[in-house]
């Protein structure tokens, strides 16, 4: 006689479990199925399909009525299971019947999380798990309105856009700060969050929700920091938690999930579990792959095999359609790993391999995964990729192969073949001006064709021509590249901000092609700056891409206590600023006071957690930050002028207020000092400055391109005016030609070199309307620049940067 | 100085932590400087740059390094390996994190 094999629970993984034993041995066990839904199996898996409209019910059903029947199998619809009675072998159903069993299988699933949020039970919010969800927010999407998705993992993504696509307005409120962050790393989610704004889906990332509001049905969503939106339905989808109590009231082992070991058995060895309800080596399984090679093992098990289950690696897709990402295996980078990263900003894409010791351990896909599923094998079989890991990030069809040569692609285009689609320039007419005008650089057939000159992203096919026609000739424009990031110089990487309206990191990073994930220690300050410069007002400044100094708005000394230097405007002050200086000093323990070479008094040794409190008395005096630790304006070094002096021919000192107050607060690539000086005796030294004013009987003359550091440079000529009004005008003209043009940590002086003093000259002093719009774009700039950031950090901005996260006083054991 | 090795210290939520950033812990026993990478994991290095003892968790993090503020070391998070061509190695401490809390083991 047959041995009774009880199963309890209807869902995909005992669904696979039954196909697999029939498969077997159709006459090995008498099989009765316990299912507390009152449907047949389905997969749930294309519930996401059946929200969106692109599927119905029926086509996801997997075993109807029939199947059971024709296989024999006792299938209770709807009927609980209560208790499993371990010493009588019998489970007890929530009728009170009994059903005995020689082996029993536990496949209880999961169920969401719902976390004890207040106005949880109001109508109107739903999880995403079974059909009924779905019903509920099919009916809801029917009478149209908003819906707020908590949650952006796979199954909040799938729920906002099948509601989406149903007509619905919808947020996701995503406490992480990247979507999916469990499958992908930041920059894939980054263009996931991108994509899903293009149609249309709010997307809020670092939101935690603080309640639902309504009183009968829910009307929004209120966050903890106070931002509230409005909802008709809310769809909570953060997770989901293996049903355990059956088994835990069984007194079976349980911890997250059920505990079984590598054969599904439980603590009981004629109970077995698997599915979304089991803890296996530490791990709770969500997806469906993981169940169906526990359902494989446990069929061979149940049947007296010695298969065994040694936890999955798991693949992930998400269901959106038109929005391919892809992702598997550990994809973190860190050390002993590297990573292969392809971006390919046309096609929208990003591609990022992670390896360890020649083997691909993890695997991350935007935007065309179909190389997913062959990365996946590699990574599951170990597959030593040493030997074509240059063209691995290519996908299948490119191994086996010789290396794509892209030359010859190129050589073999017919000359009517458009190169630069911004400027409508064809092969022919590169390659004609190459040979007539005897061009050798990108630079010069950008200058004569104008291929390349705008967006930039043909500046491949230009240099592969420029190749083909010069032979060995042509060397690839040797601008250097900024960091290992990128093959782009600083040149390229500002002309492509602008060209294509980057506007954020993960925007530059992934438009212009980035080789890293995350970029390094070098590029992000610079690009940080770079999209300060281009886009004021609009950029939001990211602190973590900032060097400490101007992190923490003070310098970092060597002893990692920091020091403060607030603005002496011209180099003067006041009785009453001085003796708030000592009076700050004093209560704040401060252990030197030191005057700088740039007319200021520096106070050193201030503890990080002090500058906050330091700041807020120095402003109540009225001094404000002086920006010594910046790559921004600093001083404005004065001699007394002719106000004091008997050799004085203009107010020099005056003047240099006026400059000071005109120019603090702006960002630059180095740091700028500038003086000015009442006489050509110049006190002030100001023919060493990055700018520098001399005055003179006649007027003003004025200088720039100097610098005191390492290399003694005495300044340049760059004329003279007559009023101060001009001082101004060219002074800014100047700093902003130098803010626009300069690479990030290149001081002015090494600018003027690079482009040429007389070029700037030529520029600043010749042509009015250019000056006049430099003047233009730097005032615009310091609309947004000039706000004191000592006072908004004294007020509570960016605290946790000053305040450890946790202070232990004294040994005592926690958690 | 070593602290009550093998304690768990619970130091506060990953959220307070900035992503691709770090907070410090100050303890007796030496100052801690956690760590969050963009991908969300932390990390713990005693807050001391073996090179001139420069605070680490003042520097940048990129990846799972952090580059020294003082000297531009480049720190390895989860080893604690100063990347060569420098040499030396800072103090790694296990990390464990429930329900978005962050405790630290202590060495």
């Amino acid at each position: 006689m047959a041995r009774k094999l009880v199963i309890i629970g209807n869902g995909m993984a005992p669904g696979r479990l039954l196909e697999a034993l029939l498969e077997q041995d159709r006459e090995a066990f008498a099989i009765t199925v316990f299912n507390a839904e009152p449907r047949v199996n389905y997969d749930r898996i294309q519930l996401s399909p059946v929200l969106a409209g692109d599927k119905c019910f029926d086509d996801i059903v997997i075993h109807d009525d029939a199947w059971y029947a024709a296989h024999g199998i006792t299938l209770h619809k709807g009927l609980a299971v209560t208790a499993i009675d371990r010493a009588a072998h019998e489970v007890i159903a929530a009728d009170g019947s009994r059903a005995a069993y020689d082996e029993l299988v536990i496949a209880t699933g999961s169920r969401p999380l719902l976390p004890p949020l207040p106005g949880r039970e109001l109508a109107g919010v739903v999880t995403f798990r079974d059909q009924d969800d779905v019903d509920t927010m099919l009916a809801a999407a029917a009478r149209g309105g908003r819906a707020v998705v908590i949650g952006g993992g796979l199954l909040g993504l799938e729920a906002a856009a099948g509601l989406a696509a149903r007509g619905m307005q919808v947020t996701v409120l995503h406490l992480a700060a990247s979507l999916m962050e469990r499958q992908l790393d930041a920059a894939a989610g980054y263009l996931l969050a991108e994509a899903l704004r293009g149609r249309g889906i709010e997307v809020v990332t670092e939101a935690e929700t603080r309640a639902l509001l309504g009183d009968m049905r829910v009307t929004g969503v209120e966050l903890r920091d106070g931002r509230r939106y409005p909802a008709d339905l809310v769809v909570v989808a953060i997770g989901i938690r293996p049903n355990v109590e059956l088994a835990d009231a069984a007194g079976l082992a349980v911890a997250r999930g059920i505990l079984v070991d590598d054969g599904l058995a439980t603590s009981d060895p004629a109970i077995h579990a698997l599915g979304e309800c089991v803890e296996h080596r530490g791990q709770c399984y969500g997806l469906v792959a993981p169940l169906y090679e526990m359902a494989r093992v446990l069929a061979t098990r149940l049947l007296g095999g010695t298969a065994s289950y040694a936890g999955s690696t798991l693949s992930t897709r998400l269901k959106v359609s038109g929005i391919e990402v892809y992702s598997a295996g550990d994809f973190a980078d860190g050390e002993g790993r590297e990573e292969i990263v392809l971006r390919d900003a046309a096609r929208h894409t990003y591609k990022r391999l992670t390896v360890a010791d020649d083997r691909i351990v993890g695997v991350v896909l935007f935007g065309d995964t179909r190389d997913g599923p062959w990365f996946f094998q590699q990574l599951r079989e170990g597959t030593d990729i040493g030997a074509w890991r240059d063209t691995l990030i290519f996908g299948q069809h490119h191994q086996g192969d010789a290396a794509p040569d892209p030359s010859a692609a190129v050589a073999a285009l017919p000359d009517s073949a458009e190169i630069c689609g911004c400027n409508g320039v064809c092969k022919g007419r590169i390659v004609g001006a190459i040979r007539e005008q005897r061009l050798t650089t990108v630079e010069q057939v950008r200058a004569h064709t104008k291929a390349s000159s705008s967006c930039g992203s043909c500046t491949g096919l230009v240099e592969q021509l420029l190749k083909c026609e010069l032979g060995d000739g042509f060397r690839v424009d040797a601008a250097p590249p900024m960091c290992g990031c990128t093959a782009l110089g600083h040149d390229d990487v500002r002309r492509l901000i602008l060209a294509r309206a980057l506007k954020s990191i993960p925007e530059v990073m992934q438009a212009l092609e980035w080789r890293t994930s995350c970029g390094c220690a070098k590029c992000r300050p610079a690009l940080n700056y770079y999209l300060l410069a281009a886009w004021p007002g609009e950029y939001r400044d990211d602190y973590q891409s900032r060097y400490i100094n101007e992190r923490a708005h003070a310098n970092i000394q060597k002893d990692g206590t920091f020091s403060v230097v607030p603005r002496m405007w011209g180099g003067m002050t006041t009785p009453a600023e001085l003796r708030a200086i000592a009076d700050v000093a004093e209560r704040f323990g401060i252990p030197a006071v030191k005057v700088t070479g740039g007319q200021r008094i520096d106070l050193l040794g201030v503890r990080k957690q002090d500058l906050p409190a330091v700041w807020a008395e120095l402003n109540a005096a009225g001094m404000v930050s002086g920006h010594a630790y910046g790559k921004a304006l600093r001083t404005v070094k004065t001699c007394v002028g002719k106000e004091w002096c008997r050799f004085g021919t203009q107010d020099s000192t005056a003047l240099g207020i006026r400059l000071e107050k005109y120019l603090w607060g702006a960002w630059t690539p180095h740091k700028v000092k500038l003086a000015v000086s009442g006489c050509p005796r110049n006190c002030a030294e100001a023919t060493c400055k990055d700018f520098g004013v001399v005055c003179v009987d006649s007027g003003y003359e004025l200088h720039f391109a100097g610098a005191a550091d390492m290399h003694v440079k005495a300044t340049e000529l760059l004329g003279n005016v007559a009023s101060e009004d001009e001082v101004l005008e060219y002074c800014a003209a100047t700093l902003q030609l130098y803010r626009e043009q300069g690479h990030y940590l290149e001081r002015m002086y090494t600018w003027a070199a690079r482009v040429g003093v007389a070029t700037i000259r030529a520029l600043i002093v010749d042509e009015p309307d250019k000056r006049a719009a430099l003047v233009a774009r730097f005032e615009l700039a310091q609309r947004h620049a000039q706000h004191d950031p000592w006072a908004q950090r004294a007020h509570g901005r960016e605290s946790r940067e000053f305040q450890p996260l946790a202070r232990v006083v004294r040994a005592r054991a926690t958690a | 100085m070593n602290g009550p090795a093998g304690d768990w210290l619970a130091v506060g939520r990953v959220a307070d932590i900035p992503r691709r950033g770090a907070r410090r812990v100050e303890t007796p026993w030496l100052t801690i400087a956690l760590f969050r990478t963009a991908d969300d994991r932390v990390f713990a290095l005693e807050d001391r740059c073996p090179h001139r003892g420069g605070p680490l968790s003042d520097g940048i993090v990129h990846g799972t390094l952090v580059t020294c503020p003082l000297h531009g070391q480049v720190v390895g998070l989860e080893s604690g390996r100063v990347q060569p061509p420098d040499p030396g190695c800072v103090r790694s401490l296990p990390v464990r994190i429930e329900d978005g809390r962050v405790s630290v083991g202590l060495p």
